[in-house]
């Protein structure tokens, strides 16, 4: 292809202006990847596999398998529950500020919460938590007593509560794409309510559902703030291995093994948005 | 809708509202009790305890340059790329969601190079996260500019303005600002909500923002740190609500104006 | 065009009532479909044709009034029972299914067999000429197709009643005139008792048999469309329906004088006294006459036809329709004189 230099010397005027965003795009996020997939392979300036090798070791392993595990069943949990409360917030359309105010709810704690959701449930169900001393008060049992908040189980429940609202924001949309002379199509043609949704519904929100569910998988996966805060020692899943690896003072040139850890991170999560872009495409074709 | 349906709705959102709204609850009872009775020691705190309140301010502070950073950045570039360069659209959105694809963790994780040379230039304070955070929000500031920038007729407004003796800077300023005012304040409120709440960056590279100083707080004393907690989920929710109302609003008196 | 009787039911509505809290959006509608006919139900936006099309199938329930189906009342019927065939505006076609699977849709429901379903299926496909799209999706069609589609499903369970909602508005001028002598030809073809809502009044007079004109709630006329056109029972149907001159006039004795012409009124004008007629502007007289005390104002050629503004020496507009071959000898600012045919005029008072 050959390009006349007038025609790249507008180019050249045109992308001037976008200079300070690419900067801004290069300095701080493509660089630090870049550092990451360099440093996960490069030791002292030579390839070397050592430091992906470790990501096979023990310890790595194991987190992983926890990580996976969290992400999946919180991913799962979280679609299911959240779909349902979608559901329900489309079918109550009417009354606009319950509605705006759940939606508003939903952002919040799906987005925002991070670091006060671990204390929502420490207030909760932790050691002195308002349902634990409620509990005790009546039945002597000592709800928070072996410690389970702080175990997989316990990180499970708490990421479910940003799962659910994340779920019903993605999926809402999805929801309100089903187009009422669907259902009055489907009825007036001899569907009963179970039948629209086996042969109507379902197909077409399925798509939909299985992205939001991959959505979810990749958020727990990289999900580090709440479990940061609510487990101070210890790394049973990766984003805490990552902690470990960087602030740890017992062993010096953890920092490298951080590195193989962030790219392992990247591979999962751009694998799972991978699969989430091409499910989603074909929703968005039939509900928007 | 038949009966068993209505209170099958009815059982699901009082399970729900439970779920969500008891936690909020127990932490407003957790930051208020005392040995007898209620107090407001945890939420006075916020403002007498000195490394808190300092957290508070300097997150304040970063949410409010990064707002800056991320409207002086953004709203030109998107403008430019619809007018004049065209072919970049599709490169800037890219760009703009990436970071949703890269967890914060793995940035932290190679952020240590760039900031050395930050640090070196701009000193130690806390509100050099903005440059980073600038990037962090940036898939949440570009849906909301983008869906403003698409409802408006971009090219009509700044060819017009450009006719009427309009430089290139006074025509974004003062016409197509006013018109994206919505866009704009929706990007605002979400970044403002996300620095509030960012705790991956500034915990692994060491800096005393808000999130951080409730962690090491809620070692010592937990009423606060939940005091804190709950303070930030609420401020978040008033801020998303007003946004949601402002945007109503908006809507309908455009849909009025045509 | 031959009319096949078998597959025609009756369809009555009596006194069809729908109130929302203090509007009343149908107001005693009352109408006798015979079997096979095509009623088309037109009116203006909001004039509850709409609502009484979905209440007869079933997606709104009526406050008062029946729904009887071959003297069978279909009040405790669900929709989902009624054995109605509906078309809709747009967008009704399933997505995620082919054209072939979408027309088969409803046959599924009943639990027919597969080969039966495609059998059938192709035989609608083929009477809307679409067979050769069997195999697409609906997003890959057109918005002439997609409704030839949905009117192909709509047939395939062998309804009762064929209900379309306003049916051609979403589509193109072209495309609209197409379609509509098409779901003419099917519908004569296949004989069912049909029930058409649209409030484009060309599109009622060409396609159905007998046209019902509603306006806030109410039945105003129910005729054939020539009938309707040329005998007006209303001024709210002589408005609506094609074009208008108001010529003030006077009444007595069954017979209205305008434009110094005497003419007869139709019923439904006042008995006596001073009101306004309404004339077609094909129904005015145009000659030229230097003496005249009407001036031509516009001539504007409309192909086959010409419309022609005069101004009347009390400073009145009228506007005559004639053929451009007559319109030609006329030019702006010639006189003429104004005079009406001899047909009914309906006189109102306003």
């Amino acid at each position: 292809m050959v390009i006349s230099g007038r025609r790249a010397a507008r180019t050249l005027r045109e992308a001037l202006p976008l200079l300070p965003f690419g900067v801004a795009v290069v300095v701080f996020l493509i660089i630090p990847t870049v550092t990451v997939l360099i440093g996960a392979v490069y030791v002292d300036g030579a390839f070397t596999l050592d430091r992906i090798a470790a990501l096979f070791t023990g310890t790595a392993l194991s987190a992983l398998a926890n990580s996976l595990l969290l992400s999946a069943i919180s991913a799962l949990v979280g679609a299911a529950a959240g779909a349902v409360l979608a559901w329900l917030i489309v079918s109550a359309a009417s009354t606009s500020t319950l509605r705006r105010a759940v939606l508003a709810l939903c952002s919040v704690l799906a987005q925002f919460g991070g670091v006060a959701l671990a204390f929502a449930f420490l207030a909760t169900v932790g050691l002195n938590g308002v349902l634990t001393l409620w509990v005790q008060q009546l039945t002597g049992w000592n709800l928070a007593g072996s410690g389970w908040l702080y175990s997989l189980g316990g990180l499970t429940l708490v990421y479910t509560y940003f799962q659910i609202p994340l779920m019903v924001i993605v999926f809402l949309p999805a929801l309100e794409g089903l187009r009422s002379q669907w259902r009055e199509a489907a009825v007036s043609l001899g569907a009963s309510t179970w039948a629209y949704w086996r042969d109507v519904a379902v197909p077409l929100l399925t798509p939909a559902f299985l992205g939001s569910v991959l959505l979810l998988f990749a958020n727990a996966f990289a999900a580090y703030a709440t479990a940061a805060a609510l487990v101070s020692q210890g790394s049973p899943i990766v984003p805490l291995l990552i902690r470990t690896a960087l602030t740890s003072d017992v062993v010096l040139g953890q920092a490298g093994f951080a590195y193989a850890l962030a790219l392992e991170m990247i591979v999962v999560v751009a694998v799972v948005m991978a699969a989430y872009r091409l499910v989603v495409r074909r929703s968005d074709r039939w509900l928007s | 809708m038949t009966v068993g349906a209505r209170w099958t709705r009815r059982v699901l959102w009082v399970g729900f509202g439970l779920f969500f709204l008891f936690p909020l609850y127990a932490m407003a009872d957790f930051s208020t009790r005392s040995r007898d009775g209620r107090t407001v020691q945890a939420w006075a705190n916020l403002v007498h305890d000195e490394a808190l309140y300092d957290a508070i301010a300097a997150s304040v502070l970063l949410a409010v340059l990064t707002v800056a950073g991320m409207l002086t950045l953004l709203v030109p570039t998107m403008i430019w790329v619809r007018l004049r360069a065209r072919w970049a659209r599709r490169l800037v959105e890219f760009f703009c969601l990436l970071p949703l694809t890269i967890p914060a963790l793995v940035i932290v994780v190679g952020l240590r190079n760039v900031y050395l040379w930050v640090t070196y230039l701009l000193g130690e304070s806390a509100l050099t996260l903005a440059f980073v955070y600038v990037v962090v929000v940036l898939p949440f500031a570009y849906r909301a500019l983008d869906a403003s920038l698409s409802a408006v007729d971009l090219r009509t407004l700044t060819e017009a303005a450009r006719s009427l003796g309009a430089g290139w800077f006074t025509a974004t300023l003062q016409v197509v600002v006013p018109n994206i005012w919505p866009g704009m304040v929706s990007a605002a409120f979400i970044s403002t909500a996300v620095v509030l709440g960012e705790y991956t960056i500034a915990s692994l590279s060491g800096y005393q923002t808000l999130p951080v100083q409730i962690v090491l707080l809620g070692k010592s004393d937990g009423p606060t740190s939940v005091a804190a907690s709950l303070a930030t989920l609420v401020f978040g929710f008033v801020l998303l609500s007003a946004l949601s109302l402002l945007t109503r609003r908006r809507r309908s008196t455009a849909s009025v104006a045509r | 065009m031959s009319r096949g009787e078998a597959g025609g039911h009756a369809l009555d509505i009596d006194e069809l009532t729908r109130v929302y809290g203090d509007s009343r959006a149908l107001d005693g509608l009352t109408l006798h479909i015979r079997p096979g006919e095509l009623v088309a139900l037109l009116g203006p936006s909001g004039c509850g044709k709409t609502t009484a099309l979905r209440i007869v199938a079933g997606l709104d329930e009526a406050t008062s009034g029946t729904v009887s189906v071959a003297g069978v009342d279909l009040h405790r019927t669900p929709a989902n029972r009624r054995d109605m065939g509906m078309v809709f505006q747009a967008y009704s076609l399933f997505p995620h299914l082919t054209v072939l699977d979408n027309v088969a849709f409803g046959l599924k429901m009943r639990g027919r067999g597969k080969r039966e379903r495609r059998d059938r299926a192709a035989q609608m496909l083929e009477l809307v000429g679409l067979a050769a799209y069997a195999d697409r999706y609906a997003t890959e069609l057109s918005g002439g197709q997609q409704q030839r589609v949905a009117l192909a499903r709509a047939l395939a369970i062998e309804p009762r009643v064929l209900l379309l909602d306003e049916p051609l508005s979403a589509l193109d001028a072209k495309v609209r005139i197409q379609l509509r002598d098409e779901i003419r030809r099917v519908q004569s073809e296949v004989g069912t008792t049909t029930l058409l809502v649209t409030h484009d009044q060309e599109e009622a007079l060409a396609v159905a048999d007998r046209v019902a004109v509603m306006s806030r709630g109410r039945l105003e006329q129910v005729a054939a469309p020539a009938q309707l056109y040329a005998n007006p029972a209303t001024p709210f149907v002589a408005d609506f329906v094609g074009l208008n001159n108001k010529v003030p006039a006077h009444v007595s004795g069954g017979r209205a004088t305008l434009l110094g012409v005497g003419v007869p009124t139709l019923p439904g004008s006042v008995a006596h006294g001073v009101g306004t007629a309404r004339v077609r502007p094909e129904s005015l007289t145009v000659t030229g006459d230097p003496a005249g005390s009407a001036t031509v104002a516009s001539v504007a050629f409309l192909g086959a036809i010409s419309r022609v503004a005069i101004t009347l020496a009390d400073g009145l507009t009228l506007t005559a329709q004639m053929p451009s071959s007559a319109a030609r000898r006329l030019a702006p600012g010639d006189r003429v004189t104004v005079g009406v045919q001899p047909d009914g005029v309906l006189v109102v008072r306003d």
